[in-house]
């Protein structure tokens, strides 16, 4: 840490030594020396903690298999005798001219444009703190710090209320543009860039006669892939899982994320001669988090390692 | 950089020359200077807000961290049965969007068809509704506990793979029991984590939002405008259509969260020394 020039920047976090994946050999081979015995007892208390995690997603997927009327009916942790998990998948798809397609593809535009930006502009902007020098370096380096101990939630009302002066609410840049930007990542990038990439790498490509662009796609980035990995999983869970930011940027339904569809189709049953959906909202909760989910699921290995990296959290 | 500038500095800019304002119905806006801020300081509605969260933040984090440190310790210890299970399963709730966490919890909570109902039919008692205006708090604490534990858990369990396993040997060597292994060199070798992990807490309590202002759809009368801070900020811009005061609001948030994140860092370094 204290050899990377970017981190002794006015407030430093202490963060544990940043070899990504502990050398898994001499681990085992230590545990083999004196491996503890495994203990029942110890994990079924923390058996506990998973039943905790698991059951309410337990229930989801059992409640999204029934009908309206199978819901209040039968228990909750049990199937009811009707199986409707499909029927309801029809159901939430064309409700109301398919609005939840339209939601699922505002998702997918909000993620690849705010998460693939974010990504990107503090791959960019980590690279360039790390490896070139500039007047104002430091200074630029002591606000980002700064900013990450900012709330985005703190700055979402002043940011709508400028954008509101701007006449850009209501529109996608709304959401779009505030998520463009995360300080974490671009802190992350930096401290990472710092370490992976050798400044003698560099002036190695430049003797070579590379020029900076290409010294860039050809050297830099393939030594940075694990970090922007992780950048980019953190960033599309945040967009994804927006709510604040689009609940004050929208108005018109046809721009909503799944995440504001869902609360107006739960906010339907509490208006005056709204129609009830419960089987719906379950149903459409359900397929939101599938795809996170098996993202978490199938890219481990990076999200791991990748945390073990940072150890710091957005 | 322009970019950053833009959605960063921007903002907080035009708020802070937002507060220094007030629009009248006759005379239309001028300047008051700290008015604003006088009037956030001496507003009941804005207190009971703040008192709240920090109720929250009391009772809430330290049950949330204190789960996280178990789990992570106990998947750590190597004494655990298919311990990469209970690694992710514990995590999983981390990918859930608040949405889905709250209106999920939100319909379990319900004595109609949720679980509490059922846990009322199957023993025949009559449990108290967990969205009533005195549970709701706790109801709220039990969500975001769910939703961040298996988070925390994997930066403490981050932090505890990183500790040279030496020091375990030779702490056995001296006769050094487990319990004395995780007060005297786990802990310590953490502490890092520990004090990242207070902190984004802390920010998340003082800005709590999403879950109450769900909530509040399936239990209109035990949120109020004003439950947390945020929830008033935003009902003050939009119901309220009182930009100046809600940017004032903001900013006292936003500042009230940086200035005891930075206290809660500052000692968690100093111990460290």
């Amino acid at each position: 840490m204290a050899t990377a020039p970017a981190t002794s920047a006015p407030r430093p976090m202490e963060r544990p030594p940043r070899h990504m994946p502990v050398p898994r050999t001499s681990r085992r081979r230590a545990h083999r020396a004196g491996r503890p015995r495994r203990s029942t007892a110890l994990t079924l208390l923390t058996g506990l903690v998973v039943v905790y995690a698991l059951l309410p997603l337990v229930w989801l997927v059992i409640s999204a298999t029934k009908t309206p009327t199978g819901l209040t009916s039968s228990s909750g942790l049990w199937f009811d005798g009707d199986f409707a998990l499909w029927s309801n998948i029809a159901d939430t798809i064309t409700y109301d001219d398919g609005v939840y397609l339209r939601w699922l593809l505002n998702t997918l535009l909000y993620v690849v444009a705010g998460a693939g930006g974010a990504t990107f502009l503090a791959v960019l902007g980590g690279y360039a703190l790390a490896r070139f020098d500039f007047p104002g370096k430091r200074g630029v380096f002591a606000v980002v710090i700064g900013a990450v101990a900012v709330p985005g939630t703190a700055l979402a009302i002043p940011t709508f209320l400028m954008f509101s002066k701007l006449g850009l609410t209501d529109t996608p840049w709304a959401v779009i543009i505030p998520s463009l930007i995360s300080p974490f990542g671009l802190y992350l990038m930096t401290v990472f860039a710092a370490e992976a990439i050798p400044a003698e790498l560099l002036e190695a490509a430049r003797i070579d006669g590379a020029g900076e662009v290409r010294t860039f796609f050809r050297v830099s980035l393939p030594l940075l892939a694990p970090g922007i990995v992780t950048v980019l999983l953190f960033t599309m869970v945040s967009t994804w899982n927006n709510y604040f930011l689009p609940l004050i940027m929208l108005k018109d339904p046809d721009w909503y994320p799944l995440t504001l569809g869902l609360d107006s189709w739960n906010a339907q049953a509490g208006t005056a001669g709204g129609h009830a959906i419960p089987h719906l909202v379950l149903t459409g909760s359900l397929l939101t988090i599938l795809p996170l989910i098996a993202a978490f699921l199938l890219l481990q290995r990076y999200w791991q390692s990748g945390l073990a990296a940072g150890s710091v959290k957005e | 950089m322009a970019a950053f500038a833009l959605v960063f500095l921007a903002p907080i800019g035009y708020s802070l020359y937002l507060s220094l304002f007030q629009e009248k119905l006759i005379g239309g806006t001028s300047f008051v200077g700290l008015d604003n801020y006088q009037q956030a300081l001496d507003d009941p509605q804005f207190w009971t807000a703040l008192r709240r969260v920090g109720l929250f933040l009391v009772v809430q984090v330290p049950i949330m961290l204190g789960i996280a440190l178990l789990v992570a310790l106990a998947i750590d210890s190597g004494r655990l049965y298919g311990r990469n299970f209970f690694r992710v399963a514990v995590f999983l709730p981390y990918a859930v969007p608040a949405v889905v966490a709250t209106l999920m919890w939100g319909f379990m909570y319900g004595t109609r068809f949720g679980l509490v109902g059922d846990i009322n039919d199957a023993f025949g008692v009559s449990l108290p509704d967990p969205l009533s205006a005195d549970l709701v708090l706790a109801s709220i604490a039990n969500i975001v506990t769910w939703e961040f534990v298996g988070y925390n858990m994997l930066i403490f369990y981050s932090a505890l793979r990183v500790v040279p396993h030496a020091l375990y040997e030779a702490a056995e060597i001296d006769g050094a029991g487990q319990w004395r292994v995780i007060t005297a060199i786990k802990i310590p070798a953490i502490r890092g984590a520990l004090v990242i992990a207070t902190i984004f807490s802390i920010i998340g309590s003082f800005q709590l939002f999403n879950e109450p202002s769900i909530l509040k759809k399936l239990a209109p009368n035990a949120i109020t405008t004003h439950f947390t801070p945020n929830i008033y900020t935003h009902s003050l811009a939009f119901s309220g259509q009182q930009h100046n005061y809600a940017a004032t609001v903001a900013i006292v948030m936003g500042l009230l969260t940086m200035v005891i994140a930075y206290l809660v860092q500052l000692r968690g370094m100093r111990k460290e020394a």
